[in-house]
This record gives structure tokens, sequence and C-alpha cells, in this order.
């Protein structure tokens, strides 16, 4: 068996007595798309947070292939590939689309401390960064002021941000979150042409969204994972829809 | 040298208690709105303004004006808030910075020209003047005065946030301002009275003031960056932080000017700094 | 968030565009989209040769021009950490007075030689930047404002105190300057010393625009935007700071050299807290964030300053006041940023409109 793609052991967090995190131990495996869904307050962006860095773990380890990454510093993991997007659009306002994507790609590049060359001798860098705004359908508005693109575009442009730092692990917070019916097009595309050499891991609440890409799910509640398994297995899991439906059966 | 030791203490205490009134409004509204607001000492010096001019133009006596000094710098505030500075309670730092140091400069300039720029005299009642020795040392008379009104103050602020209902709500509008709107307390209102009561204290504080470090135009900016290293130093939205702060800045700044006077500020610049680094947020900040 | 308004040539893009809009088709690529934005406006080309009318018009004028010259280098200095980057600095002054009193003691102990000396009050205050910027980079919000005008104020003591070194209260006396280039001696007209002013301060600003167009320049407007996404982007946020800080302290240093060169004195106004608020009303008179803000700033307020000088310093103020006031109410922008909405207009879109290719995209 190859080493997964990400993977934490015994992974956990409290706030003083309010446990949002307990004894997590999951494994990505390489290209995998999963999805991790569960009621609000169920820790999912807790997670996310304590894989990306943002949070320290009081207890555990996350592994990133072969790597222990549990010490290191959100961009330092980001450099490392493992890379998120927002649930709330986490964004540049006053930058175009095409620069904010360039500014990923430079940074990547590691030629973001560059001052005395213009960005546009870097044609490269603008190459790529305008490819990524191709694939997610954006490079019509990319010069544009990020404030003024529509909500559905701005999802994308998270997307893309992520995507121009080359991850191999993206974790998606509700991509979907948000968007109009008439927009998710563009986001569903996005999200199915992602290379397979990336491995996904999204929450998400969309059931339509997660039935759709998701080849394994993992549910969550109250900071415990309560049960992971093939879409079929989860829709028909009674404890899974007790969580999301009560006890009492309607209609 | 014990005893000079001891005199610097009481007066350095002393001041502090002078910049404990007039920072403490500040502290409480910024971490109840997070409005800066550097026009503060403005209405300290509002307040210093109308003693001199009940006192030296109408002949009231000294601690009749210190409630209308009290109230004109609170009204005074009002009016501001009212006008312009609900306006930008979600701008940036920056621009509430400008604003009210735009505010400070014309009100500088208006004292200037109303008042001219000497120092204001002020003749203390008899009562209040001079000094009497307790167990060897001096103690200033007016200095105990200031120190007592300070604690008392200290006490009725520290009582109204226990135990009234406002206090509650202000407590709970600073500890988180979103949940506390959520659970219906007015929390603009509760933010009108509170802010109105600091630049009150301020303008007690800016009367009181008058005798220990005199009053010109000049003093809405000067004492602003005393006020403001209590402020960030105490920590915000804490009363017994810029009590504390209060105090060791007092205490520090009147050591320093005695047995260092080459140094004059550095030091309390110095140990500003450094205890900023130590802690971000101040001494009783949250976060 | 800091930033609220407009980005000059982003706005101005939009609206060229607008006459394309229907097409479907961008206008030329993004590599073509990028070259325009660096482009030389026209207006910026009159600027540039308006700064050269004092010779001809006011001759008389010049000891000032140099003045508002080295005051918008100061400016444009602060433009490059406040404007850009994001960081409220009350103390810069420090930067300021450090460059000017090691251009001062240099000359004074015996070398004279401008450039090099202008060089030398470049690099310590960078120096100095350098190592204020490990902390400045750290903090945020409050202790940021107050750390920046601590660190200005202990300076001005320790300079008071140091009355050996830097001359105290009297100030640095014996600051005497050999010619520049061994031809052009600092005369009391001005001339040399406008020359100077100018021309370093331009240089330093081409050196700033650069700055800006390039990809650092780019980072720091993402740090001013939203650092939480620069982190998530991997960008190292703090050493791109700290790079910003120092290049900034050393830009704020040579103004302060400049001073100093040019007026062959130095008192300890330069590293008072007036010349960090001063410059500060400056640049938010004219517009941060807009590379001319700080030079349109410093010649408004100088040349006003001038005018009214007169006044008792008290009343001075008053219009200051008022005018930051109404600023910050109304013209959230500055002074170009109002320009900014007037100029969306048609009728300006000739002189500030970025040129650029257009491709016949009609079928």
């Amino acid at each position: 068996m190859s080493t997964p793609a990400l993977s934490t052991h015994g992974l956990s967090k409290s706030f003083g007595s309010l446990v949002v995190a307990s004894d997590i131990a999951l494994q990505l495996p390489r290209g995998a798309r999963h999805a991790l869904i569960g009621p609000n307050g169920a820790g999912k962006t807790t997670l996310i947070n304590l894989m990306t860095g943002m949070l320290r773990p009081d207890a555990g380890r996350i592994l990133l292939g072969d790597d222990e990454i549990t010490t290191l510093g959100p961009e330092a993991r980001v450099r490392r590939g493992l890379v998120r997007t927002f649930q709330i659009n986490t964004l540049f306002p006053s930058l175009t689309a095409l620069e904010a994507v360039a500014l990923a790609v430079c940074e990547r590049r590691g030629v973001a401390r560059t001052w005395l060359k213009p960005i546009s001798a870097y044609r490269d860098a603008i190459d790529e960064a305008h490819d990524v705004l191709v694939s997610l359908m954006l490079a019509r508005h990319c010069y544009r002021p990020t404030r003024e693109l529509a909500y559905g575009q701005q999802r994308l442009l998270e997307i893309a941000l992520a995507l121009a730092t080359r991850p191999k692990v993206l974790l998606l917070d509700e991509p979907a979150a948000g968007v109009p019916r008439d927009e998710s097009a563009e986001l569903f595309a996005a999200v199915t042409n992602l290379s397979q050499d990336i491995t996904v891991l999204f929450i998400e609440h969309d059931m339509d969204f997660v039935f759709r890409f998701a080849s394994r799910i993992i549910v969550m509640v109250g900071g415990r994972v309560l049960v992971e398994g093939n879409p079929d297995e989860i829709a028909a899991d009674p404890r899974v829809r007790e969580i999301y439906l009560g006890r009492r059966r309607h209609g | 040298m014990i005893t000079s030791a001891f005199g610097v203490l009481f007066d350095g205490f002393a001041y502090g208690m002078l910049l404990f009134l007039l920072s403490v409004g500040l502290s409480v509204t910024l971490g109840m709105m997070n409005f800066v607001n550097l026009a503060h000492c403005t209405f300290g010096m509002i307040g210093g303004y109308v003693t001199v001019t009940l006192m030296n133009n109408l002949g009231w006596p000294f601690l009749a004006t210190l409630p209308l000094a009290f109230a004109a710098a609170a009204i005074a505030s009002v009016a501001f808030e009212r006008t312009m500075f609900r306006r930008l309670y979600r701008a940036s730092d920056l621009d509430q910075c400008l604003l009210t140091i735009g505010l400070v400069f014309v009100s500088v300039a208006a004292a200037a020209w109303f008042y001219g720029t000497i120092q204001q005299p002020v003749n203390l009642p008899s009562y209040l003047r001079g000094s009497f020795t307790l167990v060897g040392v001096t103690l200033g008379v007016y200095r105990l005065f200031l120190i007592g009104m300070s604690l008392v103050v200290l006490l009725a602020l520290v009582l109204a946030l226990e135990y009234t209902r406002f206090g509650m709500q202000v407590r709970a509008a600073v500890d988180n301002q979103r949940m506390a709107r959520g659970l219906g307390i007015n929390v603009d209102g509760a933010f009108a009275i509170t802010f109105a009561l600091g630049s009150g204290l301020a303008g007690l504080g800016g009367a009181l003031a008058i005798d220990i470090v005199g009053l010109d135009p000049s003093f809405a900016l000067a004492y602003l960056v005393y006020v403001l290293i209590v402020v960030s130093v105490g920590g915000l939205g804490s009363i017994g932080g810029s009590f504390a702060a209060a105090t060791l800045l007092g205490i520090s700044d009147t050591a320093g000017k005695y047995y260092f006077p080459q140094i004059g500020s550095f030091l309390i610049y110095l140990v500003m700094v450094g205890l900023l680094l130590w802690r971000p947020t101040g001494l009783f900040g949250r976060r | 968030m800091f930033w609220r308004g407009y980005w000059f040539g982003a706005e101005t893009m939009r609206h060229s565009r607008a006459a394309m809009r229907g097409t479907g088709e961008t206008v030329g690529g993004p590599h073509d989209y990028l070259q325009a934005q660096i482009r030389w406006r026209n207006i910026e080309i009159a600027f540039w040769l308006a700064t050269l009318a004092p010779f001809i018009l006011t001759p008389n004028y010049l000891v000032l021009a140099s003045q508002i010259a080295i005051t918008a280098l100061f400016a444009l200095s602060l433009d490059l950490i406040l404007g850009y980057a994001g960081i409220v600095s009350l103390g810069h002054a420090a930067f300021f007075g450090f460059g000017a009193y090691t251009a001062g003691l240099i000359a004074k102990y015996g070398w004279g030689e401008p450039l090099s000396g202008l060089l030398a009050a470049g690099l310590a205050a960078g120096l100095l930047g350098y190592l204020m910027s490990f902390i400045i980079a750290r903090v945020r919000h409050l202790a940021l404002i107050m750390i920046t005008l601590g660190f200005g104020l202990l300076l001005l003591e320790a300079a008071n105190s140091a009355s050996w070194l830097t001359g105290g209260a009297d100030g640095l006396q014996g600051v005497r300057m050999w010619p520049l280039f061994g031809l052009f001696t600092f005369d009391l007209w001005g001339t040399t010393s406008y020359w100077y002013s100018l021309v370093v301060l331009f240089l330093l600003f081409i050196v700033s625009r650069r700055l800006i167009h390039s990809p650092f320049g780019l980072s720091l407007r993402g740090i001013r935007d939203n650092i939480i996404r620069m982190r998530a982007i991997g960008a190292e946020s703090l050493a791109h700071l700290q790079q910003v800080y120092t290049i900034s302290a050393a830009m704020a240093g040579v103004a302060g050299g400049l001073l100093t060169q040019t007026t062959e004195t130095v008192s300890l106004g330069v590293l008072d807290f007036q010349r960090s608020a001063d410059v500060l009303v400056m640049l938010i008179l004219g517009g941060a964030g807009r590379l001319y803000g700080g030079l349109i700033g410093a010649i408004i307020f100088m040349v006003a300053r001038d005018q009214f000088s007169g006044i008792n310093p008290q009343y001075w103020y008053f219009p200051i006041g008022i005018l930051l006031v109404t600023v910050v109410l109304f013209l959230p922008n500055g002074i170009l940023g109002g320009l900014a909405q007037i100029a969306a207009s048609e009728r300006w879109q000739r002189w500030i409109r970025p040129r650029v290719p257009r491709r016949s995209l009609l079928p």
C-alpha cells in the first residue's frame, strides 16, 4: 500500500473544556476525492485549520506523504503542497484576478521579493497565471478588481489562488457555499477538471455536490469521526440520517 | 533618602491618578467600539478651560466648577459623537486617527484664539493648599485630594460595572460586541453613554490637572501621548489595567525626572516599547 | 480593511474597455495589459516637466523648492510602508533624522563630499530600519502605532541627551559641504540645491515606481489587502514587511541627508513628532497608495505653509485640522482619489488612460 498523501494520527484539540477535535485519524490516498460532512459545529473547519497549521493541536501528528509536518507553520505547509480554500471569500479586494493569481505564482516560484524588475518581465509566471484563470473560465474577468467580481466568480478565484500554488493536497472549505444554482456550473466543472495528481478533501453541506464528486465520505460529529465509507454506505447509514433528519421520519 | 523616595512615590502616585482620570474613558471606549479617539484629551482641555472661566471670570469656588467641567466635556463629546464619530465606527484605524487628530488641531487653535497661549492661573481654595507632614514625609494637600477623588471614581466605576445592569451591558459589549447585540443589548446606546461618561471624566481630570501640570492649548496634544501610553500598556477596555498602567507611568515618570533628569522621558518610552513588545495587547488586554 | 478606493490603473482600464464591451473579448492579452500598467502616462510626464518650472518661473524660491522636493521624497518613503504595505507609522521621522545626523556628522568631521555622504545617510538609516523591522513586522493595530510613536520619541530624547554628539538643542555646528562633482557649490540661491534634490527625488521615484510594479510590490498590496490569504498562498509576509520597511527607512534617511547637505545644518527638529505627523498629513491629503499622493500632498502643504508662514503656528494647524476632517469624511482617498473619480469622465481619458494596443476584434 502506497503512502497516503495526507494522514493524521490521534489529532486532538480543546479550548478549555470545549473539545473541538478528538482523536482524529484520517488517511487520504493519492488522487482521492473525499468529502467531509457533518452538522454545524462538528469541527470540520477546525480540522482544516489544524491540518493547515492555523491551529496548533494539543496532541497527534500530521503527515504529508512521508514527511511529518505537525510542527511546521502554515506558510511552510503551503510550500510543501498542502493548500486550502476558505469558506468565506478571503481574497485581495483591490487586486485584479490576474494580479492575485500571478502573486500566488510568484510566491511559489520564490520571486515575490524581487523589486527591480517589473512583473511584466516574468512572462512564464504570467502565462501560468493566465492559464489557471482560463481553466476556471475566469479569463474574461481577469482584469477586474476582485471586489467587482460576482460572488460565484469570487468562489472560483478562491480555487484559482489555491491551484496557482500547485498543491499536492487541496482542502476545499465549502466551495459551493452561497453559490446560486445558475453560477454553479463553472464551479462543478472546475472541481471535475482537477488533476488526478491532486488529492482533494472538501467540506460541503450541499449533498448534490457531495454525492457527485466524492468517492468516499467522512462524517464528523462533535469533534469526532462518526463513520467513514463510500457514498452508498453513508446514504444508507441510519446514524447519518439521524444527524441530518432527526429521529422521526418526515413524509 | 527614604523620605525623599517616599515623597517621589507619593507625587508619582498622585500624577498617576491624574493620568488615570484622563485615560480610563479612552480605554473603555476603545475596548467597546474600537474607536481610536485621539481627541480624548481635547475633552480634558475643555474641562480645564471651563473651570478656569468659571473661577476667574465668574468667581465660582473651585469645587463647584468640577461638576460643570465634567458636564461640559461630556456634552461636547456627545455633540462630536453624534455628528462625526458615529460615521467612522467601521472605518480603519488610520481614518479614525486622522479625523480625531484633525479635531485636536482645530481645538488647539481655537483654545489659543480664545484664551491665548499662556498658562492659565488657578486659585485653589485655602483648604486645598499647603501640605502637612506625616511620619517625616511631606504630603501636599491638593495631591491628597486628587488621590482621594480618583480612588472614589475608581470605586464608583468598579461598583457600577460589577453591580449595575448598565455595567453588565458594558462588560458584555467589551467582551463580544456581536454577541451582545445578538442578545438584544442596545450597544450603541450603551456606547453613547459610556463615551459621554469617559469624556466627562477626562474633563474632570483636565480641571484637576491645572494645579499639577498647568493648562495651555498644547494640553490636548501633549497629554495625548501619555494617555495613549496608559491605554496601550494597560490594555483596552480594562479599568484595572488603566489604573495599574497609570500608576506605573506616573511613578516612573516622576522618579525618572527626579533621579535621572538628563534622560527625561527616555525611560518612559523605553519601558512602554518594551512592555508592548512583551504583551502587544497591554498588561490586562485580551487576546 | 485599510484600503478602500479604486486602484488608479485598473479603474481607468475598466473604463477604456467599456467602449469595447460587447465583443466578449478582452483587449490584448495579459502581457499587454501588464505592460500598459507600467507605461508612463502623459500626465506623469507633464508633472515631471512641471518640476523644472521653478528654475524659470520662480528663481527666487529655489530654496523652498528644494525643501519641497526633500519633503516629497520623505512622503514617498512613507507611502511605501503606509499606502502599499499598510503599516501605520507615527514615527517615520526617526529615519529621516538618523540620516540627517549621519550626513551632518560625516561632513562635520571632514568628509564633505555630498554624494558619498548621502549614500552613507541612506545606508545608516536603512540599517536602523532593518533592525527595527524585526519588531515592526510582528505587531499590528494600536501596539504598532504606539511602538512607532515610542521609537520616534525615544530617538529624539536620545539625540537631545547626547548633545556631545548631536549638539543637542543648539544643533550640529560646522557642517561644510564640498561642491557637488567638484564643480557646483551649494549657493544661497539654492540652484544647486534644487537640482540636487530634484534629481535624487526623481531617481528614487523611478526606483519606487519599479518596486510598485514588481512582484514585490504586488505582494505588499496583497499583505495590505488580506494578510491571512497571503499566509495561505505560502507567502513569507514577515520577510516582505521587513524588506519594505528597510527600503523605506533608507529612502527617508536619504531625504534627511539631503536636508542636511542643502542647508548645511542639522537640528533636533529633524526627529520630532511634528515632522512625523506632518508627513502623514501630507500623504493622506494627497492620497496614499498612489505613488504621486505624497508628492502632491507635500507640494500643497509646503506651499500653503510658506504662504501662511507669518501666522502664529497655533493658528496654522487650524486649517490643517479642518482639511483632515474634510478629507476623512468626504475624500477618503485624498486629493488624487477625488481627482481619479472626476477623471473617470471621458474628457480626461486621453491624458491618463494607459496606451493599450488594440487588436481588431471585429469580424
